[in-house]
């Protein structure tokens, strides 16, 4: 189905001082990076935005550096992740998550901003951003501010993204230890996560899990656990009770309980 | 608005809004381009923009300005695909044969079953089973 063109207004700025300008003038406005969630959206009726603002022709949200930190532009692309050689150094398990996002068509559209803003619990990105520690950069007309991945989403697709802000930009410390991602869906191509799970395996180990709370989730107490020594199988019991998964149309809460375990397992042992 | 169609400069007045499928099949007259699912699932709608395969159907027009897009319509009836789709049955009711083509002249000379595999995973067929058109590939680059 889609939607009649006539009611939507879309703004097209040069410049991100224009885009800016705009959302701090001609607000609230939905920002539209590579369109792939925000269209869907659209014409299957379930979002109410009329008004939008192009980003897709800022290149100043385009490139990635790697200095101190390891700086991803917010428009950078699934397909131009997994071709960065910095990002493959810095952080594979962004490309092992970036090569199961979708095809080559939504790999080539769909954007890391995108996939953060967006904030479906179910976002492949998410749970190697949270182990990362990554820091989405925001800016409005007034300023910058840093917020953690982790102090981002406040609920359910919710965020603390003011309506005047744009991500401009996703900031990766060096992770220190061996990264791993494992996507739990129906088929490699196109499906959304049942259970997605991140790992490092370091001094400090690091997990995070998607699709298994409201919002993507770092697993504290299961963390402890192993850095104290304990074992997988205690690890694994932490992590049972410190999880609440949901049942819904993709799966049930006990599988995806279950599911968790497993991948928990099968990364301790993968990276041991 | 302007942009590049199949090699040559075009110019279209449709809402910055539309859908790029609905531009290049209403405006430009195009109907090569097909629309399967209409939210970027089944891949029907693949063209070219810069070279790389999107599906049109989750473009605006807006985020076409300036770029060189290539339909079907640009391949001119005579590439190898073409020719090895028709040859193989690597096309059957035909809804998805032009995205499968302009997904597969994207990966390049001679890509391997492999690349072929990966490069079309966001195209679907609902009657070949996939192999006649791997096959279709493979013959007209070997
Ligand atoms: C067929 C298909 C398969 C998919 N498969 C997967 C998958 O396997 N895994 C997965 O995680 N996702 C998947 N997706 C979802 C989607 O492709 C990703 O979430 C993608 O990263 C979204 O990026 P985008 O640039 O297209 O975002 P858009 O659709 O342009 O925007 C998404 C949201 O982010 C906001 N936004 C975008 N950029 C900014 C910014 N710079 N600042 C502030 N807000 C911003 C928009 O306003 C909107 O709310 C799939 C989608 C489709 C259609
Ligand atoms: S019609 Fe565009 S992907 Fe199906
Ligand atoms: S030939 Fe019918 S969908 Fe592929």
């Amino acid at each position: 189905m889609r939607t009649a063109t006539n009611p939507l207004d879309l703004r097209d700025p040069r410049t991100l001082d224009e885009a800016l300008a705009i959302l701090a003038e001609d607000g609230p406005r939905t920002p539209i990076a590579g369109c792939t969630d925000v269209f869907v959206n659209l014409h299957f009726g379930t979002t109410p935005a009329r008004r939008f603002l192009n980003l897709w022709a800022l290149d100043e949200l385009r490139g990635i550096t790697a200095g101190g930190t390891l700086r991803i532009g917010a428009l950078t692309t699934y397909t131009q992740l997994i071709r960065s050689e910095a990002v493959n150094d810095w952080l594979p398990a962004l490309v092992a998550a970036s090569r199961e996002v979708g095809g080559a068509q939504i790999q080539n559209r769909g954007t890391l901003a995108g996939n953060v803003a967006n904030g479906s619990p179910a976002g492949d990105s998410l749970p190697v951003l949270a182990v990362a520690d990554a820091v989405i950069v925001l800016r409005s007309a007034s300023g910058e501010r840093r917020v953690p991945i982790t102090a981002l989403y406040t609920g359910y697709r919710a965020t603390v993204i003011r309506p005047d802000e744009l991500i401009v930009a996703i900031e990766v410390p060096r992770v220190e230890g061996r990264q791993w991602f494992r996507k739990v869906g129906t088929r490699a191509a196109q499906a959304i996560s049942k259970v997605v799970m991140a790992g490092v395996r370091g001094p400090e180990p690091r997990i995070a899990f998607g699709s298994v709370a409201a919002t993507v989730v770092r697993a504290p107490a299961t963390e402890r656990v192993l850095a104290a020594g304990g074992s997988i199988d205690d690890a694994r019991r932490a992590l049972q009770s410190e999880i609440r998964p949901i049942d819904d149309v993709r799966s049930t809460a006990e599988y995806r309980l279950r599911v968790a375990g497993n991948l928990l397992r099968q990364w301790w042992v993968e990276s041991a | 608005m302007r942009f590049i169609l199949n090699g040559a400069p075009a110019e279209v007045d449709a809402h910055p809004m539309k859908r790029l499928l609905d531009v290049l099949r209403e405006d430009c007259g195009l109907t090569g381009t097909k629309e399967g699912c209409g939210e970027g699932e089944c891949g029907a709608c693949t063209v070219l923009i810069d070279g790389e395969p999107v599906v049109s159907c989750l473009v605006p027009f807006a985020q076409a300005r300036e770029a060189e897009v290539v339909t079907i319509e640009g391949l001119g009836g005579e590439h190898p695909y073409q020719r090895a789709f028709a040859e193989f049955s690597g096309a059957q009711c035909g809804i998805c044969t032009p995205g499968m083509i302009l997904a597969a002249v994207a990966l390049g000379p001679a890509p391997t079953l492999e690349e072929v595999r990966t490069g079309l995973a966001g195209n679907l067929c609902r009657c070949t089973g996939y192999e006649a058109i791997y096959r279709a590939i493979h013959s007209a680059t070997a």
